[in-house]
């Protein structure tokens, strides 16, 4: 069974945006049956310039519905020059992440997505040149070096799990390790993104993290700590006990609690004393 | 249906243990803890309740007591029969099979195959049933075994191993069947079919997990697969997993009667299930052959919906059933039985399974010919093919 998020689920049972738009400015499809799974998606701009309506049609599963009506939410309200930069990622990562092997569901609505805008400028939809690597998924050269380069791919597996390439007889692994070989100098290191936390989800991660990471650390040596408030990134705490006297206090805020919340939180943070 | 109950129709995957089954288990997870290995009557005792346990496995399959070996699952009952098989003819290099096996058998000759051994694997047609002349054809003088299950497990297919059985023989050929899904659904009597070697499994049967036999009959050449102590008449090495044993027998007293009631008041509610979708379902069809099929077992392809969805859906409402197709096995194809079959991938991706047992009621089925439709209908409204498929009907 997989470990679907309550988000993915929600956004699969209850999808939004099922259907059609009428008399729709840009249409993009991808995928088949023969795939197993398959997107249409529409919408239409208003008079702005924005997307005022996005719908899609998906054949698939859980969380290929989940990620297109995901992705039709996040549209709706863009203009194509926003709509143009939405990832893949960031389609997983408004369901609050896919199971690793799901990933192709999300690449499926960035696909889809792309077609849609160059169909809206009269376009003919993405032709990927290259040649065929996967004969079963038909998938070419160039979307393999394209996922390897955007999502960090690393093996095969990682490949087959963003746009399936692999994923049948396995007869091109070969070619795929060809591939991934020839990218390792393009390929940036993998760094810990910064998440986009709400003001109020960071404040409870702080909360968190100060209880079960720091607080226990602090009173062993006869101190404690106090949030005192966040502000922007800022976030404000004073020393208690032990700590408040302590000469090494600075350095136990910068060494020790702020790479705690870098780690646990977002590591944007930065950490002050407030004095009596 | 009481709101949050559970409607199992999954019991090709696994069965509910018997609460008989659980009760004799019991007292081996207590006070009968010796080992039956032992000197001591505490223990000896217990090794006299395993061979009564092993009189019952060996009872249900027509086959003498001696001729019973415990193991931990059907999968180890398969690789053990197997290996055994290319042990005792260690210059026969080819082996024959078929293209819809279970894993335990089916990844075992694609892994032989790597290591120099010729491997056939005999097609099965539409309705998933033996190409029986090609199978015959394929035997050779260098044939060390023929491996092929009884009933499948995803198809419910039966083929006919009696038949099978003989022709092989008739070859000198050792023949080995996976009958884990067949024991215990359908009568069988190794007294009448000439079968080298069985295997079948305790969970399969309202038995227990991790505990599993294999038939090997007498004068066949045998090495144990699982080398240590003399457990198993030295068959099968390792301390034997008492209560599970002693569950498979138990189990296997009751299969008796379950048989009965498989093929009678269990067919019934296959048929009603499988009549009742049928008929209140467009473009669905059933996949395997209906004269020879399993009497539990219903596989039905639901066209232009994807089976993880209907899964999971159905899952909303305490429906538990599998599917064929590929999103739910983390690979990315449609089952190797549907593929083998020819079902079309407009049919493979929609395929759920149906596995009823004695513990089904009528009125699960009727909740589930009610409750499944609007599913389908909700999917399909979803799916751009239907839209595409409507237009070309209408």
């Amino acid at each position: 069974m997989w470990e679907y998020t309550d988000k993915v689920r929600d956004h699969f049972l209850n999808p939004r945006n099922v259907g059609v738009v009428e008399n729709p400015d840009g249409v993009g499809e991808v995928g088949s049956l023969a795939c197993g799974d398959a997107l249409k998606l529409s919408f239409k701009l208003g008079e702005d310039g924005r997307i005022v309506d996005a719908r899609f049609q998906t054949f698939g599963c859980a969380s290929a519905i989940a990620s297109s009506s995901a992705l039709t939410e996040m549209l709706k309200g863009k203009t194509l020059e926003e709509a143009e930069k939405i990832t893949n990622e960031e389609i997983a990562e408004f369901l609050g992440g896919l199971p690793k092997e799901k990933m192709h569901c999300s690449v499926m609505g960035r696909d889809a997505l792309e077609n849609a805008i160059l169909c809206y400028r009269g376009e003919e939809p993405k032709k990927l040149d290259g040649d065929v690597v996967c004969e079963c998924f038909g998938v070419t050269e160039t979307e393999i070096q394209r996922a390897v380069k955007e999502n960090n791919l690393a093996t095969i597996e990682e490949v087959t799990n963003y746009v399936k390439a692999g994923g049948a007889c396995g007869n091109c692994h070969d070619k795929i390790q060809g591939i991934i070989d020839s990218m390792t100098g393009e390929i940036r290191p993998k760094e810990a993104k910064p998440r986009k936390l709400t003001t109020i989800q960071k404040i409870k991660l702080i909360e968190e993290t100060l209880d079960r990471e720091i607080r226990p650390e602090l009173q062993k040596d006869g101190g404690d700590i106090e949030l005192v408030d966040v502000n922007g990134d800022e976030v404000q705490v004073r020393l208690q006990g032990a700590c408040s006297t302590c000469k090494a206090s600075q350095v136990t805020l910068k060494e020790y609690v702020e790479k705690k919340l870098h780690e646990f939180v977002t590591p944007e943070l930065t950490v002050e004393e407030v004095k009596e | 249906m009481n709101p949050g109950s559970t409607i199992y129709m999954d019991n090709n995957a696994t069965t509910r243990v018997a609460p008989e089954v659980v009760e004799a288990m019991m007292p081996y997870f207590g006070e009968l803890y010796g080992n039956p290995s032992s000197m001591h009557s505490f223990g000896g005792q217990v090794g006299r309740h395993i061979e009564s346990a092993r009189s019952k496995t060996a009872a249900l399959i027509g086959a003498d007591p001696k001729e019973i070996v415990f193991t931990s699952c059907g999968t180890e009952s398969d690789s053990t029969a197997i290996w055994a098989a290319l042990k005792a003819n260690p210059q026969k290099k080819h082996i024959v099979t078929s293209r819809v096996e279970h894993p335990a058998v089916k990844n075992l000759c694609e892994h032989l195959e790597k290591t120099g051994y010729r491997v056939t694997f005999a097609p099965v047609d539409r309705e998933g049933r033996l190409d029986l002349a090609f199978l015959y054809k394929s035997l050779t003088d260098n044939t060390a075994i023929v491996s092929l299950m009884w009933a499948n497990n995803e198809s419910g297919v039966i083929f006919p191993i009696e038949e099978i059985a003989e022709k092989v023989k008739e070859r000198g050929i050792v023949f080995h069947t996976d009958a884990v899904q067949a024991v215990g659904k359908l009568p069988i009597d190794m007294r009448s079919t000439p079968v080298d070697m069985l295997a079948l499994s305790g969970h399969k049967l309202h038995g227990p997990k991790g505990v599993g036999a294999l038939f090997i009959r007498k004068g066949t050449k045998f090495s144990p697969f699982l080398i240590g102590g003399h457990q198993e008449k030295g068959r099968r090495g390792g301390t034997e997993n008492v209560a599970s044993i002693i569950g498979l027998g138990r189990a296997a007293e009751l299969a008796a009667d379950i048989i009965e009631d498989e093929n009678t008041r269990v067919r019934k509610l296959r048929d009603k299930l499988e009549k009742g979708l049928l008929a209140s379902v467009s473009n669905a069809m059933v996949n395997g052959d209906p004269d020879n099929r399993l009497p539990n077992t219903t596989s039905i392809a639901f066209e232009f919906v994807e089976g993880e969805s209907i899964l999971l859906m159905m899952n909303e409402l305490g429906i538990c059933a599998s599917s064929g197709s590929a999103c739910t096995s983390g690979s990315l194809e449609p089952s190797h039985v549907l593929r083998a079959m020819g079902v079309p991938f407009t049919a493979a991706h929609g395929s759920i399974r149906f596995s009823l047992s004695v513990y089904n009621t009528e009125e699960e089925v009727d909740f589930v010919i009610e409750k499944l439709p609007p599913v389908i209908e909700r999917l399909r409204n979803m799916s751009p093919f239907w839209s595409a498929a409507q237009c070309k009907t209408t």
